[in-house]
Parts: structure tokens; C-alpha cells; sequence
């Protein structure tokens, strides 16, 4: 339509929906229900625009598809968008975690629910735009510009730290990214586009690669976010309101795992292999360390909190590995977790509405009063953990299998880290749910509400039905990936043969 | 081409300026105090008819005004319809704030209109003589601006302050062009860059240093920012205003045009200067802002810290650098324009109040405006999709361009800093608990804050024009 084509409708549906939400005036209750239902809708026709995507995307081809190009600015900076296997179900998970996030705030969000709506819409843009732009400018435009809603919704809607919690994730991630801004730059003037298509070919010098991957690192290790780098996570999560934390665990957190495997591997191969070492030594002490520090807390969300960091650590680390079983399953790692930190923080909001706590010393025997509740929460428990048969082993396993083929002492601290989880999920899960239900104010606690299954039943699906086959996930990434790493190693054999040559 | 013509081809904005003081001197002479509103608008009706009339000619090739003292080339265009555009806004967001503060005077205008007229003759000044005429033109207006509260303590002191640190900038100026005339043996900038080869006489780079300091001044860059703080506090709002954003227009274009026109020998030289410059005012923009409660006085290291980094994309001192300057210029001015029509707008119960801490949950008093106020805090903070984050780009994308990684380091790291305290701002609009709410404010007040809120917002839709004049504009300097 209006020569676009069928991604920037997908990226700029949900402001359309804005837009509709700007004239909805007033605070009654008839008013809020349009609101709430109007927003539901719009993420709603996104997520099936993006299936319909998703049904003309073809898995047999690693090319970039569905492109569209405009001139922009001029000089380089064009308005290109496309997709890849990659990139595509990274989409599709962000345009499906959003309806949920929305219906879960239906009840708990009660005070400027305009905004809070309009927030959320203009990120839902905000983030399928990160994964759909094609050039490196557009792509810095929707990764920083998701900054100003989430600021937003963490200080307006979040808990009793919120202005602390919003800062520190704002300027952590401002610091990292104005650093990749420079390399952004750097690599617009060595090669005079900002198309990304063109500087996946492009070869930069050896020199120059080491310090753009660091900016690069920079920025995408606080999003991912890595150990050392991850201390923000924890107080955005707790201080969050629900929807944001499943937001923000679902989707903002792959951001950087995305921008690894778009940018640093493919463009920056050799320093890649160099930093490796780095990469494996970071995610193994994120592994290990916040799994133990999750052991710890006192707080349910900021439990599952440091739980992300220590699966993000998976991630990384299988990325870098750079064989296909490490690479595929740092992306079904991340789809994977998508599903579950998102559900495991839905279902924190689920008791924290009704007890307005998140202590955990404030639970305890909740499987009395909410068998229903038990059933749910112990399933993405043991998705969090990595059982088999849900999600999280597959993504746990294929990393595990990438990171013995690389590195075989890798392979060994990270899989202490799987026993670690265990301990701290299921402890997490004997003190909120088993047990006596000794505490007054939990006697009328009460199970799901209908809405509230309506939101579980679909994660618990996916969670098992991509446990138990995997497929449908790995074949749509596995031609890009393989891609990915043919011409990695196509790269490196070309610089060996040229040190050869010398 | 005789003089008459020349004047009606090349210089035909000045002229309507010139023309319209006088006109605008004798109605008030006539009317008395009566006469200010039909003064005011008239003023604005020149100033629209100034801009009209560059519009009009945007089409013409460069040429020497004067036998050279001036140049119409397209950077003088585009930096001449920037302070126009500045300056009719500072009278649009003046005209309540004067009625009610009991100084409607007509000579309000007059001053705007003489000082705008010193900033054109500035920009377009092709020697050091018409340099000097035209700063001085400009400032001796600023000087009496910014006293015009004449019974109000802070606003004499912010006068005074200003002129006696301004004529001691002036003479610092003055000494560095004798310098260059002696060593040169010319005044007009073409004949500088012939006679200055790349092994300078030690005079030429003691002209130069003390030049640039003085045009330093102006701008407000560090380390001659000292008076930036205390003026902007001081001053009207509506002059305050002035200052920030039709002024710096004017001071930056000038330095551009001398270091580049002059000077383009010895670029290493000089670059050492405006790199300094450029990181003093980044880090002292970005940390002394930190501290400040009081919004006119942000908005002070604000500018400073974007004077910094404009003079980042001087820094690189081609053409690319020339183009983010303007671009910057630019977007800078029409953030300028809307935080300080939203400045203007804080007033409870007919008083005005300036800090920050009376913004505080503007969110639910007035959604509208602080919706305004965030967009415009995030876009000095140069958080992209807004306008502020593309003139970052293009300056940063110029020094990195010329292998100054450093100084485009040191830049965004301060910009990160900074972003500190403009995120403040919208804390407290958004977090805090509201405030009483502000009175209505007039409708020029408003128009002027949705005007530049929506360019800063929807700049990314549709670049093209300051893209293009800004591209038409750098290469006209080389």
C-alpha cells in the first residue's frame, strides 16, 4: 500500500491503534473498556498479520525476504526492511507475547490507562522494527527509541523504586549503545552505506574489527544483558509493572542476542573468534554466579530476574561457539525463553495482584487454595529448569552440545549451572506453593480467573509443544544459520590462506 | 553591478529590516506606550517578510556584496532565515510575557529587530571589518535586552555583566584582527587565506587564537561561558529566549565562515582550538547541569553543551562537518524555541516560576504540554526516533569522518551524562506528584511549543528540506 510493502504495515500497525487511543478522552468505566479492548485488538490483528508473514516466509532460503527500500536521507541512510530466518520468529514472538502483556494489565493497570496502552503500542512498533530494519541506522533508530516508552513505563507504573530503577535502565543502556553509535559511523564511512545487506559482504580490516565489535559488545552486552553488565536487570524487572517485566524478559532482552548474531559474528569474524574466549568466560560466570545469587533472594521477580541473566548466558555462549548446534540453540534458547521468563513473570503478577506482595516469605502452601495456579507455575518452573519435554531443554541441550564441540570446559561450568537452576527454581517453588497454608491473609486467596487461563493456556501449549518438537523452530532458522556459519568459516579460511601465502 | 542593484539582489533582507526599524521607531515615537502592539506585529510582519524574500532568491548564485565586505552565498541564506525564524518567535513568545510583567514598551522590537539586523550582517560579513560591525550591532541591542526589566535587580546585573564581559570579548576580537591585518596585510577573509600559507607566522596564529576567542564568547562555549548562567537567569525570559536561540545562530555561522574561509591552510592549527572548545563545553554542558533547579539556568549548560557539540562538527572542518553544523543549528533552534515557549507557559496564578521542582506531575495537570516537554527533553538528549539524535548523527558522523575518534567519544559519553538531566525534567513531570497547575497560557505560547514539538517529532518523516539546505549550505564554504 502506498509502495510500502507488507513489513512497515506490520511495524506501524500498532500506532495506528495509538492514533484510535488518542481520541478515547475521559476516566469512566465505559471509556477505559474501549481502551483496553481497542488496544487487545490492535497487538491481536498485528499478531496475525505476522502469522500471515510468517505463512508466505519461505525456510528453504537465507536470503532476506519481503524487502522493501526507500530513500530516506539522502547520503546513505535508507529506509529498508526485511527479514530472515533470524530475524522472522523473532517477530512472531514479540507480536505474540504482546497480547498477553496487555490482557494481563487489564485488572492491575487502573490508573492512566491511556498512556499506559499508548506505551505499549508505540513499543510493540518500536521492537518489531529492531528486528526488521535492514539498514543500521533505522536499526539504532527503533533500538534506542524503545528506551522512552519503557523509561516511561517502569517510572510511571512500576513500584516503590521505580525512579531508580528507571534511570539506571536508561542510562546504562544510553552509555552502551552511543558507543555502537560511533562504530555505526566508523563503519558508514569505511564502507559509505548503512545498508546492512551490502555490509554483511563488506570486509573490514582486522584492526578496525576489533574495535568495532567492542562497541558493538558494549552495547549489546548491557541489553543481553552479560555479566558484569547486568546489575540493571534486576531492578527494572522488580521494579516494573507485570507487563513490563514480560516485555522486558520476552523481547527487549533479545535484542541483543540479535544483535550479536546479526552484527557481530557475520561482520566482525575474526574478532569474533578472538573475543571468544571472552564471550565463553563471561556467560560461564553468568551461568554460574547468578544462579547462585538467584538462590538468595528474597524476592520472587528478582529471582527470575538473575534466573534471565544466567539464560541469557546460554545464549551467548552458544552464539559463539559459531557450530551449528551452539547457534541453533542459542535461537531456540531465546524463543524459548521468551515464552517462559514471559509466563513465569505472568505468573508473579498473577499473586501479586492479589496479595500486593512480592516477598516470598509472604507465600507458602498456595497449592491448597490455587491447585489450578500450582499446575501452571510448576511447569514453567521446570522449563526455567530445563526439563525434558519443554522448551528450555532443548535450547540448554543444543547450547550445551555447541559449547562441548568449541570448548569442552565450557561445556562443563555451564552445565553445573542446569543443576544450580534446579536448586534455586525448585526451592523457589517448595516456598511459594507447598507447605501448610499457615499465613491469615492467604485463607481466601482464590485460583485463575477464566481471563487469567485464557492467558496461561496458550503459553502452556507452546511451551510443550515445541518441547516435545522442536522442528518448526529449528528448520525456519536453520538455513540462515547454516548460512551464517558457512561463511564464517569461509572468511576465516580465506585469512588463513592468506597467512599462509605471506 | 552598481549599487542600487546590489542592494535590491543581494541585500534586500537587510534592507527590509533596516527600512522597517526605522519605520518601526518613528510609530513609536508617535503613539507612545499605545503604540506597542501595532509595533509588535508589525515587527513580525517584517521578519516574515525578510524570510519571504530569502525564500524568494534561494535559487541565486553566490556573490560578493560591497566589493566583498559582504557575501549572499547559500550558508548565509540558510544561517539568516535560522535567526529570522528565531527572532520572530522570541516576539511572538514575548508580546503577554511584557504586558503583564508592566513593560510594553515598543522599543522592545526595535531592539530585537537592530540586533537581528547586526546577526544577518554578521553571517554574511565577507571581511573583518563587516565582522566587527555586525557583532557589535548585535550585541549592543543584547546588552540593553538583557537589562530591559531596567527595575528588576537580577536583570541590571545580568546587563552589566554581559557588557562588561562582552567588551572585554570585543577587545580581545579587535586585538586579534589587528594582528591578522598586520600579518596579512588584507582584512577580507579570501585575501587571509592567500596570504596564510601552512607555516604561519607566530602572529597569524596569536590573531587567530584571540579571533576565535572572542567569537567563543558568543557562542558561549568554555571556557567563555561564565557569563551563559547567570545572564540567561537574569534576563526575560522572552530575552533569554533571544539569546539562545537566534544569537548563537548567528555566532556560530560566523565562526564556521572565518576558520573555513580564512583559514582553510592551516586546518590543523585551528581544528586544536575549536577541539578544545567542543570538550570543554560538552563535559561542562553535560556535568554542571546536573546540579541546577532552576530551568532557565539548565537550559544555560544545556546550550553550552550544545554549542560543544556543533563546534564538534566544525572540528572535522569539511564539508560533511559543515552540513551537521547546520543540520545541528538547526534542530537546535527549534528545541530551543519550544523549551523555552514551554518556559514561558509556567505560570501559576499570573506569576512566573522557573524552577524545576514546579513541574511536578504536569502530566496530570496539563497532559498536553508535558507530553510536549518530554518529547522536546528527549530530543536534546538525542534519544533517536527526534530530530536531536539526527543532528547528533550527522556532526558525529563528520568528526569520525575526519579520525577524530576521541573528541566523538568524549562527545557521546557527555551526552549520556547529560541525558541525566533531561530525563530529571521528565521525572518529574511524569513521576512526581502533581504540583498546582499552570494558568492558560496565551495562544502564540502554545502555537510556538505544538509547532516545534511536532517538527522535533516528525523531523524523521520528512527530512528533505533541511537536508537539502544544509547540503546547498556547506558546500558553498568550500
Amino acid at each position: 500500500m502506498f509502495g510500502f510493502g507488507i513489513l512497515t504495515g506490520l511495524t506501524f500497525l500498532p500506532l495506528v491503534g495509538a492514533a484510535f487511543l488518542l481520541t478515547q478522552k475521559g476516566e469512566d468505566e465505559a471509556t477505559l473498556r474501549n481502551i483496553r479492548w481497542a488496544t487487545l485488538l490492535t497487538t491481536l490483528v498485528t499478531f496475525a498479520l505476522s502469522l500471515y508473514v510468517w505463512a508466505c516466509f519461505d525456510t528453504s532460503s537465507a536470503a532476506f525476504q519481503f524487502v522493501e527500500e526507500r530513500n530516506w536521507f539522502g547520503s546513505g541512510l535508507t529506509y529498508k526492511l526485511g527479514v530472515d530466518g533470524i530475524s522472522m520468529p523473532l517477530v512472531l514472538l514479540t507480536t505474540f507475547i504482546m497480547p498477553f502483556s496487555i490482557l494481563a494489565s487489564f485488572d492491575s493497570v487502573t490508573k492512566r490507562v491511556r498512556e499506559y496502552m499508548i506505551a505499549f503500542l508505540v513499543l510493540e512498533t518500536l521492537m518489531v522494527g529492531v528486528f526488521c530494519a535492514l539498514d543500521l541506522v533505522l536499526f539504532y533508530l527503533f533500538f534506542e527509541g524503545g528506551l522512552i516508552p519503557m523509561f516511561l513505563i517502569i517510572g510511571i507504573w512500576g513500584g516503590k523504586r521505580r525512579v531508580y530503577a528507571s534511570f539506571k535502565f536508561f542510562l546504562y543502556t544510553l552509555a552502551g549503545s552511543l558507543l555502537m553509535l560511533i562504530a555505526i559511523l566508523a563503519m558508514y564511512n569505511h564502507a559509505h552505506t548503512t545498508d546492512i545487506t551490502v555490509l554483511l559482504k563488506t570486509d573490514f580490516p582486522k584492526e578496525m574489527q576489533t574495535w568495532l565489535w567492542l562497541a558493538f559488545f558494549a552495547s549489546f552486552a548491557v541489553k543481553m544483558p552479560m555479566w558484569p553488565v547486568h546489575t540493571w536487570l534486576p531492578d527494572a524487572h522488580v521494579e516494573a509493572p507485570t507487563a513490563g517485566s514480560v516485555i522486558l524478559a520476552s523481547i527487549l532482552l533479545k535484542m541483543g542476542g540479535y544483535g550479536f548474531i546479526r552484527f557481530s559474528l557475520p561482520m566482525f569474524s575474526d574478532a569474533s573468534v578472538y573475543f571468544a574466549p571472552l564471550i565463553y568466560a563471561m556467560s560461564v560466570i553468568a551461568i554460574v554466579y547468578t544462579s547462585l545469587v538467584a538462590l538468595v533472594q528474597e524476592d520472587i521477580k528478582k529471582l527470575i530476574a538473575y534466573s534471565s541473566v544466567a539464560h541469557m548466558g546460554y545464549v551467548t555462549m552458544g552464539l559463539f561457539t559459531m557450530n551449528p548446534q551452539g547457534v541453533q540453540g542459542a535461537m531456540f534458547q531465546m524463543i524459548s525463553h521468551g515464552f517462559v521468563a514471559g509466563a513465569l513473570f505472568l505468573c508473579v503478577g498473577v499473586i501479586y495482584d492479589r496479595m500486593h506482595t512480592r516477598e516470598i516469605a509472604a507465600y507458602g502452601g498456595l497449592v491448597n487454595r490455587m491447585p489450578v495456579y500450582a499446575f501452571v507455575f510448576m511447569l514453567f518452573t521446570m522449563a526455567n529448569v530445563g526439563l525434558p519435554g519443554t522448551t528450555g531443554f532443548i535450547g540448554e541441550f543444543l547450547t550445551l552440545t555447541g559449547a562441548f564441540k568449541a570448548n569442552s570446559w565450557v561445556a562443563l561450568f555451564a552445565t553445573s549451572g542446569v543443576i544450580f537452576s534446579a536448586a534455586y527454581a525448585l526451592y523457589l517453588y517448595r516456598r511459594v506453593i507447598f507447605g501448610a497454608l499457615e499465613k491469615a491473609s492467604l485463607r481466601d486467596i482464590v485460583d485463575l480467573t477464566p481471563r487469567e487461563m485464557l492467558i496461561f493456556a496458550p503459553l502452556v501449549a507452546l511451551t510443550i509443544y515445541y518441547g516435545v518438537l522442536p522442528g518448526q523452530i529449528l528448520t525456519s532458522t536453520q538455513v540462515s544459520v547454516d548460512h551464517l556459519i558457512q561463511s564464517h568459516t569461509a572468511l576465516l579460511d580465506a585469512v588463513k590462506l592468506a597467512a599462509a601465502a605471506h | 553591478m552598481p549599487f542600487l542593484a546590489e542592494l535590491t539582489h543581494h541585500f534586500l533582507p537587510e534592507v527590509i529590516l533596516a527600512v522597517g526599524v526605522m519605520l518601526l521607531i518613528l510609530i513609536g515615537a508617535f503613539r507612545g506606550e499605545k503604540g506597542f502592539s501595532l509595533v509588535d506585529e508589525m515587527a513580525v510582519g517584517i521578519f516574515g517578510l525578510a524570510i519571504l524574500a530569502i525564500l524568494l532568491s534561494s535559487k541565486q548564485v553566490d556573490a560578493p556584496v560591497f566589493d566583498g565586505a559582504f557575501i549572499d552565498d547559500a550558508f548565509s541564506r540558510v544561517l539568516k532565515v535560522l535567526t529570522l525564524v528565531g527572532a520572530m518567535a522570541s516576539i511572538l513568545l514575548s508580546v503577554d510575557w511584557l504586558q503583564r510583567n508592566g513593560l510594553e514598551k515598543f522599543e522592545y522590537p526595535v531592539l530585537v529587530m537592530l540586533s537581528t539586523l547586526g546577526m544577518m550582517l554578521l553571517i554574511s560579513a565577507n571581511n573583518l571589518i563587516a565582522l566587527y560591525l555586525g557583532l557589535e550591532l548585535m550585541s549592543l541591542a543584547l546588552y540593553v535586552m538583557a537589562a530591559f526589566a531596567r527595575d528588576d535587580g537580577r536583570a541590571s546585573e545580568a546587563g552589566l555583566k554581559y557588557f562588561v564581559l562582552g567588551a572585554l570579548s570585543s577587545g580581545m576580537m579587535l586585538y586579534g584582527s589587528s594582528l591578522l591585518y598586520g600579518f596579512s596585510g588584507t582584512v577580507s577573509f579570501a585575501g587571509i587565506a592567500q596570504a596564510v600559507t601552512e607555516q604561519p607566522p607566530v602572529g597569524v596564529i596569536f590573531g587567530l587564537v584571540f579571533l576565535l576567542a572572542g567569537l567563543a564568547f558568543k557562542m558561549s562555549a568554555a571556557p567563555f561561558h561564565m557569563w551563559t548562567p547567570d545572564v540567561y537567569e537574569g534576563a526575560p525570559t522572552p530575552v533569554t529566549t533571544f539569546f539562545a536561540s537566534a544569537a548563537k545562530m548567528a555566532a556560530v555561522a560566523i565562526t564556521a565562515r572565518v576558520v573555513i574561509t580564512a583559514f582553510p591552510a592551516i586546518t590543523t592549527q585551528w581544528r586544536q582550538i575549536i577541539v578544545f572548545l567542543a570538550i570543554a563545553s560538552t563535559l561542562l554542558g553535560s556535568f554542571a547541569a546536573i546540579g541546577q533547579n532552576n530551568i532557565k539556568r539548565l537550559m544555560a549548560y544545556s546550550s553550552i553543551g550544545h554549542m560543544g557539540f556543533a563546534l564538534i562538527g566544525l572540528a572535522a572542518g569539511n564539508e560533511a562537518g559543515v552540513r551537521g553544523v547546520v543540520v545541528y543549528l538547526a534542530v537546535y533552534l527549534v528545541m530551543t524555541l519550544g523549551s523555552f515557549a514551554a518556559i514561558l507557559a509556567m505560570r501559576i496564578q499570573g506569576k512566573n516560576v522557573e524552577d524545576i521542582s514546579d513541574l511536578a506531575g504536569l502530566s496530570r495537570t496539563n497532559g498536553v504540554m508535558a507530553f510536549f516537554l518530554a518529547m522536546l527533553m528527549f530530543s536534546l538528549a538525542g534519544i533517536p526516533p527526534l530530530a536531536g539524535f539526527f543532528a547528533k548523527y550527522y556532526v558525529l558522523l563528520a568528526a569520525v569522518d575526519a579520525g577524530l575518534y576521541p573528541l566523538a567519544v568524549i562527545g557521546v559519553l557527555a551526552s549520556a551524562v547529560a541525558a541525566f538531566y533531561y530525563l530529571r525534567v521528565v521525572k518529574v513531570m511524569y513521576f512526581d506528584e502533581p504540583a498546582p497547575g499552570f494558568d492558560r497560557s496565551p495562544l502564540a505560547v502554545r502555537a510556538v511549543l505544538a509547532a516545534s514539538t511536532i517538527s522535533v517529532l516528525g523531523f524523521w518523516l520528512y527530512p528533505a528540506p533541511v537536508m537539502e539546505a544544509a547540503t546547498a549550505a556547506a558546500k558553498s564554504l568550500f
